[in-house]
């Protein structure tokens, strides 16, 4: 009991922020979940880990509610009529989201916001207006960085708005993802990226890539996860691929015996998750949102991560020479292929009879990592600090993006030379997908808003925070530890010459 | 098949022409300007020998009268630069058009297209007439930057398998162009109004360096010279930087701001209407 007192009486803590705490303590103190010998082993060594969703599953992990679906039809529960006009569409919309469940209690998804408001737009600056409402709205309430919009695929003139109103406005909350496709016109991509230099969003999904393991319904939540609206993702638990690396002999019992038995286990402890949430915790015979059809059990899928194939990758290559590790050298590359590989067809050994959205396959993530990771890579990432030139770093990168519809992304930091040529991005943006990345991020080295992992902080913020100042977003408090575990602000300045 | 001597190779560029580009750097020139920021690449190596002895990395060697140069060994300390009383290099390297052309197409999706650079590029006419010809091929841009000072209007093939141009026009005063360079401004300028003619030029380029050059007097005549051209075509003024230079023959600073705004100020009110600052 002693933590729920020192949540009540922390004083960094916002009254929000210690309902939430409170919440999850109270979750934490059940024991619900059967959980094999073996899985609760690699969960004390830190090899297997479920980041704080909690003993007790009674919410999915990610939610893509079908806002379609509810703008069309308004909702009976929430006693709301089909919107008429902008500002009952916003309004509408942001009723929902206070009532759509996540880990954290605020919505991974907030939908396709440009095709959403693009019928309500009739006249453009009463239109822009109600957008920077909505948009602050929604950093000011939705105080968690891991809130999601998308826009594209399609050229709309709420689009264009929204990366006006973000431009201006230069909030670190929503997230924002471009559906990339042969519908958004160079220009519009300048656009965004133009915004992108300087606000650090939005980021470009490959959207030929998500399509075609989705279909068209699909949406990019939290961070950068691919997942298909109307349903989402049940959990997500992740696998660090170093500490298991610690464990073996070498590469190859590595990859033929440790990989396929810890795959095994976290298999096992998901379906336990996925279980409970689905038989027992009554959620998708509860929740209105499953009764109004704005999201269906057909559509959940759940993730399975991992991190850390970086320094996984160097423990076995054990080189002091920059030349020979993760990133750089061709041997290092290839054990990193070959690990992801081997972890692909592992986790396609198990089938989950739930995770209909996906065959019942459990979908593969490359995980950000949390902000106490110490010296450790998120995903499939290079180390900072040890980035290769920008053209070798996005040809290794493409390599791996295939492997993880469910998220995997990598982010560049521009010099501000590069605001006078736009199209330099664009065309790094354009060579990146034609290559097979799916998912690319930018910001510029002078912006305040900054990417950490996959989620955006303001460095002022930061600043605040660490000073011992109270802040809004929650996500201020992972950006400091980032900051400080992971030195994200010495991200290489991508700068030719 | 004839072969370039190549400096270097930058895979991607944002500040050689519109997008992004990978920019071949040959090596040669045949002006010696006082502000030159890479002075090695200037010179020809006459394979003295003086660097090989003295790379600390053993990466150097005399090979048949000539100087070889082991890249995987290098770690760019650049004490071969130093030493060089060539100003050149034992870096460079004669490369055919297919070795370079295999270089680009291990970028090709990322970039919009090449911009040879130098040195001086148009030293090696032959050669880069037939690179641009197989970077055509490929389906990419072709870029030149140059230092204006060969006759360009006769080299039509060249001109021909060539997008556009960014020429330097360091001075307008033909006095002043000879002090700093070394050569005669006449035939840049003709370059400058033929390009124009032809539409194939992309940008004008004055480094603007203080207590040095006329730099008032070259941005007023230089735009004015722009605007009779074509208004449109981008003038680029590049702030002076002591850093690479050799500080033996140039004793300057880099230019306030408040300066480069009222150059900027003075070349817009002449009517050009892309004037841009580095
Ligand atoms: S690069 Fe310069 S120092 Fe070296 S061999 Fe050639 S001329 Fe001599
Ligand atoms: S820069 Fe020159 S001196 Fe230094 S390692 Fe390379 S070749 Fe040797």
């Amino acid at each position: 009991m002693e933590n729920i007192l020192d949540i009540i009486k922390d004083n960094i803590l916002t009254y929000e922020h210690k309902v939430l705490s409170l919440a999850k303590a109270a979750e934490n103190s059940l024991d619900v979940l059967p959980i094999g010998k073996e899985v609760q082993k690699y969960r004390d060594e830190g090899i297997i880990c479920d980041l704080f969703e909690g003993n007790a599953p009674y919410r999915p992990r990610y939610i893509l509610p079908d806002y379609e679906r509810f703008m069309k039809n308004g909702s009976e529960f929430l006693g709301l009529k089909r919107p008429e006009d902008i500002w009952e569409a916003i309004n509408n919309l942001l009723i929902l989201y206070k009532h759509v469940p996540s880990i954290t209690s605020f919505p991974v998804y907030v939908g396709n916001i440009d095709t959403l408001l693009e019928p309500f737009i009739e006249d453009e600056e009463e239109a822009f207006k109600a957008i920077k409402l909505f948009l602050t709205h929604i950093d000011r309430t939705l105080t968690d960085s891991f809130c999601h919009a998308n826009i594209g695929p399609e050229d709309t003139r709420a689009g264009r708005l929204i990366l006006r109103a973000e431009k201006e406005l230069q909030n670190a909350v929503p997230n924002l993802t471009l559906k990339y496709g042969p519908n958004i016109s160079d220009d519009l991509a300048i656009e965004a990226i133009n915004t992108a230099l300087e606000t650090a969003k939005p980021s470009f999904a490959n959207d030929d890539m998500f399509k075609k393991e989705f279909g068209e319904d699909y949406g990019i939540a939290s961070c950068y996860n691919g997942l298909k609206v109307g349903g989402g993702s049940y959990t997500l638990v992740r696998l660090n691929l170093e500490r298991l690396a610690k464990q073996a002999s070498d590469e190859s019992e590595y990859i033929d015996v440790f990989l396929p038995k810890a795959v095994k286990a976290m298999a096992e402890y998901m379906d336990e998750r996925v279980k409970f949430l689905v038989e027992e915790s009554e959620f998708f015979k509860s929740s209105f949102l499953v009764r109004e059809g704005l999201i269906s059990q057909d559509n959940f899928s759940a993730m399975f991560g991992m991190f850390g194939l970086a320094e996984c990758v160097n423990h076995f290559i054990d080189s002091p020479n920059l030349a020979d590790r993760f990133g750089h050298g061709d041997r290092a590359n290839e054990l990193g292929l070959k690990i992801i590989e081997r972890l692909e067809k592992e986790v396609d050994k198990y089938k989950n009879p739930y995770c209909k959205a996906s065959n019942g396959r459990y979908l593969l993530h490359a995980q950000v990592g949390i902000d106490t990771d110490d010296g450790i890579s998120p995903g499939c990432r290079i180390p900072i600090g040890q980035e290769p030139e920008i053209h070798q770093h996005l040809l290794h990168a493409a390599k791996f993006h295939k492997f993880f519809p469910s998220g995997i992304g990598d982010i560049f930091n521009f010099d501000t030379t590069v605001k006078k040529n736009s199209q330099y991005i664009l065309d790094i943006i354009k060579g990146s997908f034609r290559e097979g990345m799916r998912y690319f991020s930018l910001y510029c080295s002078n912006s305040d808003i900054i990417r950490i992992t996959g989620y955006l902080v303001k460095r002022s913020e930061i600043e605040k925070l660490d000073e011992g100042k109270q802040v809004l977003h929650d996500s201020v408090v992972l950006g400091l530890g980032s900051v400080k575990n992971q030195k994200v602000l010495n991200r290489m300045v991508r700068k030719d010459v | 098949m004839c072969k370039g001597l190549v400096n270097r190779i930058l895979p991607f560029s944002s500040v050689d022409g519109p997008g992004n580009r990978t920019v071949i750097f040959l090596q040669g020139c045949n002006f010696n300007c006082l502000y030159c920021h890479n002075p090695e690449t200037i010179g020809k190596c006459r394979a003295c020998g003086k660097c090989v002895s003295l790379c600390p990395y053993d990466t150097l060697s005399i090979v048949a009268g000539q100087v070889k140069w082991h890249e995987e060994g290098c770690k760019y300390c650049d004490r071969c630069l130093e030493i060089c009383t060539e100003n050149s290099s034992p870096r460079p390297v004669k490369m055919t058009v297919d070795e370079v052309a295999e270089k680009i197409l291990a970028f090709k999706s990322f970039i919009s297209g090449i911009t040879i650079s130098g040195g001086e590029c148009t030293l090696q006419c032959g050669f880069i007439t037939s690179l641009f010809k197989r970077v055509k091929e490929i389906g990419l841009t072709t870029f030149l930057d140059t230092n204006g000072s060969i006759a360009l209007w006769q080299e039509s093939e060249l001109i021909s398998l060539m997008d556009m141009a960014m020429v330097d026009l360091k001075s307008y005063d033909p006095k002043e162009h000879r002090v700093l360079t070394c050569m005669d401004n006449e035939v840049v300028i003709e370059n400058i109004k033929y390009l124009a003619k032809v539409n194939k030029l992309y940008e004008v380029r004055t480094v603007i360096v203080p207590e040095t050059l006329n730099n008032y007097y070259n941005v007023d005549m230089i735009s004015k010279l722009i605007v009779s051209l074509n208004s449109s075509i981008r003038y680029k003024l590049i702030r002076y930087r002591p850093k690479g230079v050799r500080l033996e023959l140039i004793d300057s600073y880099i230019p306030r701001d408040e300066m480069m705004n009222e150059l900027v100020k003075l070349a817009a009110g002449n009517g050009c209407e892309n004037v841009i600052v580095v």
